[in-house]
């Protein structure tokens, strides 16, 4: 490129202005200058994708519901993802990126319980804002995080009665092998044993596991009345196949806290479903106008192949809300301000309804759902309301220790 | 007892999936000296195809049976014209070659079908022994690879493609200058051993989650009994996948899933250890 006489002039005409500007405005440009930068850290390869994908697409919607409101503080949000492709690794790798380089005013992110344990102490060390937007085994304490999914004591302290009302006393668990699943299965037991039932034994499965055989059998010879599953992702729905192709979908029943969150019931038959019971703290099948229009927005945006919109995915929606609530009420991206604003107890109306955050625990109060699958959809049988995380709440207080970062895990 | 003829159907169970997952693998690994590291992916298009021709209305068994295998193997024989042909003696470069492709293949199916989980229900009921249940499926498999170990052995033994075939296993140079072109020898073998893979994969559709990364799950078994089982492809594949599939089995009936994966590679580890070569390489040294 040659410098004309003419273009030297335009440019350091223009540079003069832009070197000018700050000094004219002053401290209040400063909130003008540059977006809001909101980091996101979801896995769209590997077994997670499916679901990684509808968290994404909801906190996409959340942003650009936002940006079409103005933005926030007058500032465009602006969303920044990594996709971690199912790594652990590159979890680490991308949380250190979005806070030191990028420096995102918060974080949403995090799938498995793994993946969450991997990242929350990066955030805690480089001081950014994070949400944990994923239904997990609860006991987090940690002033710095906001989990807004739900927990045992919402979902699984529903299902378990409610399964042994129907079945009978006696439960095998069989569970993912990892920190979800190995804590998850304590609540079942737990659950079950206050029920006066009795657990018979519990199972663990690695994600790779594909032959379900021997499992098959050893379930059968311990005879039990029921089944809680936490299995989890692409792998172990073989389980559900091959429960369904040995003839035992009709013999012993299945409760789970995992089943539907990779689409299980419009992916396997009808017959390999049906009856199977699921609580979580939200469904597609909602009818409520704030969750249908919510659906729609994601699938018309999306397409057809938009997997299922699950719990996952509203409770991602409704924390980036709450996220921006606590921003506008404090004024400022800050990081201990927009704390300090979402421990006021935030309130948001989402597609499940509504959602406050309780201070204590840096939980949520939410309304969770109990449901069955017929026709590969989701029955939504009963609404229990604005249920507590109890959970967490009795070994977390975050108000008396705000220096606490430690996962609580129960004992029995 | 009735528990003893489950957990035995169970042992079958196992030792036939090996078998299935790893014979297009043993195939070309045997015979070309080929690692395919897209060898998961073939399996996972197997099991693709077969859903995809199920749910436009083929019958199950002709998706299963015919669609799978014709397809993969097609693409085998693509894979082998366009990638493998320029690599053949470079095995650190065909494994590199292959390791792309089987990114390319995952790629390509999530961003044609999506992340999702697709499947089709099995086909054949359950049936009863005693007090317990179990699925027929369990003995069709088993009869699918007894049936694909007797014909790869009569193809072999007695056809006329099956003697150049070995020919050329055995010394190519040799095979060509008595007239044989070994270049087709070679596709032709790809393409049969990923036809292989594609049947495993259609007869897998109905009992595992079929998603664009399913592959991974199957792949690391598929080599350790390829592995164990050494160079020849029929000896070696059967008593590598009887050995590998009956501890696999037993331990995790007796102990918990986990511990049956840890023990099945702690045997792989040892059986390696002790024999270098494979058990083929030992005991059934220049058998078919």
């Amino acid at each position: 490129m040659t410098l004309t006489r003419r273009k030297f002039i335009r440019s350091t005409a223009a540079g003069g202005i832009a070197f000018a500007a700050p000094a004219l405005i002053g401290s209040v440009a400063r909130a003008q200058d540059g977006p809001i930068k909101l980091g996101s850290l979801h896995d769209l390869a590997g077994p997670l994708a499916a679901t990684g994908e509808p968290m994404v697409y909801a906190i996409m919607l959340a942003v650009d519901e936002l940006n079409a409101a103005g933005g926030l503080l007058g500032r465009e949000v602006e969303l920044i993802n990594y996709d971690t492709q199912s790594n652990i690794q590159l979890y680490s790798q991308y949380a250190q990126q979005l806070a030191v380089r990028d420096k995102v005013d918060v974080i949403h992110g995090g799938i498995t319980s793994a993946s969450r344990e991997a990242i929350r102490p990066i955030f805690d060390r480089f001081k950014t804002l994070y949400f944990y937007n994923t239904l997990y085994e609860g006991g987090v304490c940690d002033r710095n995080t906001f989990n807004t999914g739900t927990t045992p004591a919402q979902t699984v302290e529903k299902l378990v009665p409610y399964a042994m009302n129907l079945w009978g006393k006696k439960a095998y668990i069989i569970a993912a092998d990892y920190n979800y699943g190995q804590i998850t299965a304590k609540w079942m037991k737990k659950y079950v044993q206050d029920n006066g039932g009795e657990a018979l034994a519990i199972d663990f499965f690695p994600l790779d596991v594909t032959n379900f055989g021997p499992s098959i059998s050893r379930i059968q010879a311990a005879k039990p009345d029921l089944l809680l599953s936490a299995m989890v992702g692409g792998n172990h729905t073989a389980f559900y196949r091959q429960w369904a192709a040995a003839g035992l979908k009709g013999e012993i029943p299945i409760a789970s806290t995992t089943f539907g969150l990779v689409n299980e019931p419009a992916t396997l038959e009808d017959s390999e479903s049906v009856g199977v019971l699921g609580s979580y703290g939200y469904f597609e099948e909602l009818t409520t106008p704030a969750s249908t229009a919510f659906v729609k927005a994601i699938k018309d945006k999306h397409g057809a192949q938009t997997p299922y919109v699950s719990e996952l995915a509203a409770a991602s929606y409704e924390g980036v809300h709450l996220w921006a609530q606590a921003v506008k009420m404090a004024g400022t991206t800050e990081r201990m301000a927009v704390i300090e604003a979402l421990e006021t107890g935030l309130t948001f109306e989402g597609p499940s309804g509504k959602v406050v955050i309780d201070t204590k625990t840096h939980h949520v109060t939410r309304n969770t759902f109990l449901a069955e699958v017929e026709s590969r959809k989701w029955k939504v049988l009963e609404t229990f309301e604005q249920q507590a995380p109890l959970d967490t709440s009795a070994v977390c207080d975050l108000v008396a220790n705000p220096n606490d970062t430690t996962q609580y895990e129960i004992d029995i | 007892m009735d528990i003893a003829i489950i957990v035995g159907l169970d042992v079958v169970s196992g030792i036939a999936s090996l078998v299935l997952i790893s014979a297009g693998l043993a195939v070309i690994f045997g015979m070309m000296k080929i690692i395919n590291l897209a060898h998961g992916e073939f399996l996972m298009l197997g099991a693709y195809a077969t859903v995809l021709s199920v749910s436009a209305g083929v019958n199950i068994w002709v998706a299963m049976l015919v669609i799978a295998p014709v397809f993969v193997g097609l693409v085998g024989v693509i894979v082998e014209r366009c990638l493998i042909r320029f690599l053949y003696g470079r095995l650190v470069d065909t494994m590199l070659a292959t390791w792309g492709l089987s990114l390319m293949i995952v790629g390509g199916t999530t961003m044609i079908f999506g992340n999702t989980i697709v499947g089709v229900a099995s086909p054949l009921g359950g049936f009863t022994v005693g007090a317990y249940q179990s699925s027929l499926y369990t003995p069709f498999l088993a009869l699918m690879a007894i049936l694909l170990m007797t014909s790869v052995w009569a193809v072999m033994r007695y056809t006329r493609v099956g003697l150049i075939a070995r020919a050329v296993m055995q010394n190519p140079d040799m095979a060509a200058t008595l007239g044989v072109n070994p270049t087709r020898v070679y596709m032709a073998t790809f393409g049969a051993g990923a036809a292989m893979s594609g049947l495993a994969g259609g007869l897998l559709a109905p009992v595992a989650g079929v998603v664009p990364t399913m592959g991974a799950a199957y792949i690391a078994k598929a080599f350790i009994t390829v592995v164990g089982g050494g160079t020849s492809i029929l000896w070696g594949l059967i008593t590598a996948s009887g050995l590998f599939g009956f501890i696999n089995q037993i331990a995790a009936f007796l102990t918990t899933p986990v511990f049956g994966e840890v023990i099945l590679f702690i045997a792989a580890v040892g059986l390696i250890r002790m024999l270098p070569t494979g058990i083929s390489g030992r005991f059934f040294k220049g058998r078919l």
